[in-house]
């Protein structure tokens, strides 16, 4: 044990041990939802960790780019297993973060006193959206190449600088090989560092106000003699063992969609990315990922062309406001209780119909807009209901959180 | 606990149950059946592959040695069968036409075909390869049902022989109603079929070799889960036995 003393007097190493680990009390009640933290810092350190492997053998050229990727799946051992480790991760880390979000939703999280800790998840998001963006030109396939051209040219909606803008970030008139090494910078070096910076900004914060729980109710207020939380339990060794449990279970889904389905029906691999690019060759659709959709929905939602300024302009107002209305939330959100368990039927009923209408969103923005008729109404009009409804569960919620009737939460954690 | 697992898996098939709903092509594609398991199929379709597609479409990124292994060929039968335009077995399928002289020729340059069975799916190279039909208003004398206007002659019309299309004109649009056969070639119409059918099963191959080996691997990664599932689990409720 010298070794440790040695290695305390000059660093507090136990000390930080036992403050966020050891002595880390969190609420003994947590629940399913509970897991998708931990499960979202394992793929980040997943996506990391195979992606410093791609990066050994991938080359950021447009000539050579699609070929290496090819080079990694077929003559690079075990090659193959790493792309797709990192290519399925993409959209894991995703579903992850996106349970890790409902979970606040859910139990509310991210009301007082823990609003920081939610402002940071939402920069991590928005930094994670970034980052698979950026990531998903890598390859070079012709969707890559044509995703990237539409994103980038959104920017072109804006008035004035516009245009000059989006031809600053593509360093040319088109998506060419100086996007290509920008884009490979961005994705490995900046938004890596960024994302591993905001994780422990988001973490420390957490630990400062401590953990929310299933029932909403702080485990600060029943503490015994020694000032420990009645209802809290030791983060190690309880949490640690409960969490490589969930681990287990998630890494045996992630695992069996990368051995035996990984392109999964095109939802996390597409066909047209097959295709190397080519500025000739537009694919008839061109769709981002599925994390991405429900806001692609959005952009595409709106197409009222008298709208001052055009709607492209408004698409990407509406598109961009969709993702701003997530850092409001721990305002927006006035009732009197956190959790749902204690919430009346209109939280309830809001937050189901929105569920339902950002998987709807979700799924509309990988279709083909106006073409396709589903049940009653072509698509367009149903992502327009969706683009209605979406909003009204963020604008309207001071108000149906403040007149619905709630349940008087326990004194301990059940 | 056990009903956690549940919802957990529930959730994710949940989330992933739209997959489902997402294959659906437009066109109307016959389908084939695919099994890499049979070498004997595999190795047909390679030698259709490199006989009568490699000599104008290169497979870039695939090397002869690997097929030759993946597929159970000794490198004698490779270097004498199989290896037409490379010296060792360690090159990778190129071709030796020049696409400037290929673009003089067929007005494209003939794509490279390692990845065509994961860009355009194997029902789409079943149904492209038996859709050739004779038409003098094209420069190659031939057209395909599927690919209207195609640059790519019918490189099997010798298996195949000549078929003539039938459209039904209708309200100013026509519509495909039928081939019929005007000269019969070598093989059978199931013979043919067979064959496109074991050219397809190769491209699947050839489009994934990993595909060999990821589902072998796969069930032995599944057991050991199953059981790291087990030991965790069994753990995590040895710990937690005096919380209440």
């Amino acid at each position: 044990m010298s070794l440790l003393n040695w290695i305390d007097d000059r660093f507090p190493l136990t000390k930080v041990w036992q403050e966020h680990m050891a002595q880390y009390y969190a609420p003994k009640n947590f629940n399913i939802w509970y897991y998708f933290g931990s499960l979202s810092l394992l793929m980040l350190v997943l996506q990391i960790v195979t992606g410093i492997v791609l990066t050994m053998h991938y080359k950021p050229d447009a000539d050579l780019a699609f070929a290496s990727v090819e080079y990694i799946m077929r003559d690079v051992p075990a090659g193959w297993f790493v792309r797709y480790l990192h290519g399925v991760g993409a959209s894991m880390f995703f579903l992850t973060v996106y349970l890790h979000m409902f979970r606040a939703l859910l139990y509310g999280s991210h009301r007082h006193p823990r609003e920081l800790i939610w402002l940071l998840g939402m920069v991590i998001y928005v930094a994670l959206m970034a980052e698979a963006f950026f990531g998903y030109l890598l390859p070079w396939g012709n969707m890559s190449y044509w995703g990237a051209q539409v994103i980038i040219s959104l920017f072109g909606a804006i008035p004035g600088i516009g245009e000059p803008l989006a031809e600053w970030i593509r360093g040319d008139f088109v998506i060419s090989d100086a996007t290509l090494n920008r884009f490979f910078a961005f994705h490995v070096i900046l938004l890596p560092l960024l994302l591993a910076l905001l994780v422990y900004l988001h973490i420390v914060a957490l630990h400062k106000v401590g953990s929310n729980n299933p029932d909403g109710i702080e485990i600060k207020k029943n503490k015994d003699k020694d000032g420990i939380p009645v209802d809290g339990i030791p983060f190690h060794p309880y949490y640690t063992v409960k969490d490589t449990f969930g681990v287990a279970v998630f890494m045996a889904v992630f695992l069996a969609i990368v051995f035996f389905v990984p392109e999964l029906g095109g939802w996390f691999l597409e066909k047209d990315n097959f295709a190397p690019a080519d500025i000739l060759q537009t694919p008839p659709d061109i769709v981002p990922l599925w994390y991405l959709t429900p806001y692609y929905s959005i952009l595409r939602a709106v197409t009222f062309e008298w709208l001052p300024g055009g709607a492209k302009l408004w698409g990407v107002i509406a598109m961009g406001a969709a993702i701003v209305m997530f850092f409001f939330l721990p305002w927006l959100d006035r009732a009197k209780v956190r959790s749902i368990r204690y919430r009346g039927w209109l939280y309830k009923t809001f937050l189901m119909l929105f569920v339902v209408t950002f998987l709807m969103l979700g799924y509309l923005g990988t279709k083909n807009p106006g073409h396709v008729d589903i049940f009653w109404f072509k698509n367009l009009i149903w992502a327009q209901i969706g683009l209605v409804i979406y909003f009204a569960f963020f604008l309207l919620m001071p108000i149906y959180t403040r007149l619905d009737r709630t349940k008087p939460e326990p004194d301990r954690v059940r | 606990m056990m009903s956690m697992i549940k919802k957990l898996l529930l959730i994710v098939s949940l989330l992933v149950s739209p997959a489902l709903l997402a294959s659906g092509g437009g066109e109307n594609l016959d389908s084939v059946y695919i099994n890499l398991a049979d070498k004997g199929s595999l190795r047909r379709g390679a030698h259709t592959f490199v006989n009568y597609c490699l000599s104008c479409h290169a497979a870039s990124y695939m090397r002869y040695e690997r097929m030759a292994a993946d597929l159970e060929i000794d490198t004698p039968t490779l270097v004498e069968n199989l290896m037409f335009a490379a010296d060792k077995p360690g090159e990778l399928m190129t071709i030796n036409m020049a696409s400037e002289d290929a673009k003089a020729w067929f007005g494209v340059v003939p794509p490279d075909l390692s990845l065509t069975a994961r860009s355009r799916g194997p029902d789409w190279i079943y149904t492209y390869l038996r859709s050739f039909y004779r038409d003098e208003s094209t420069p190659t004398g031939w057209n395909n049902t599927l690919f209207p206007s195609v640059a790519m002659p019918h490189v099997l019309y010798e298996w195949q022989g000549m078929r003539e299309a039938h459209f039904d004109e209708s309200h100013g649009v026509s519509e495909f109603s039928g081939f019929e056969q005007i000269v019969s070639g070598e093989m059978s119409e199931v013979a043919y079929d067979e064959a496109i059918s074991d050219l397809t099963n190769f491209m699947v191959y050839l489009a994934e070799p990993a595909k060999l080996v990821r589902y072998r691997i796969g069930f032995w990664v599944m057991g050991f889960m199953l059981v790291f599932i087990a030991l965790t689990y069994a753990l995590k409720k040895e710990y937690w036995r005096d919380i209440h």
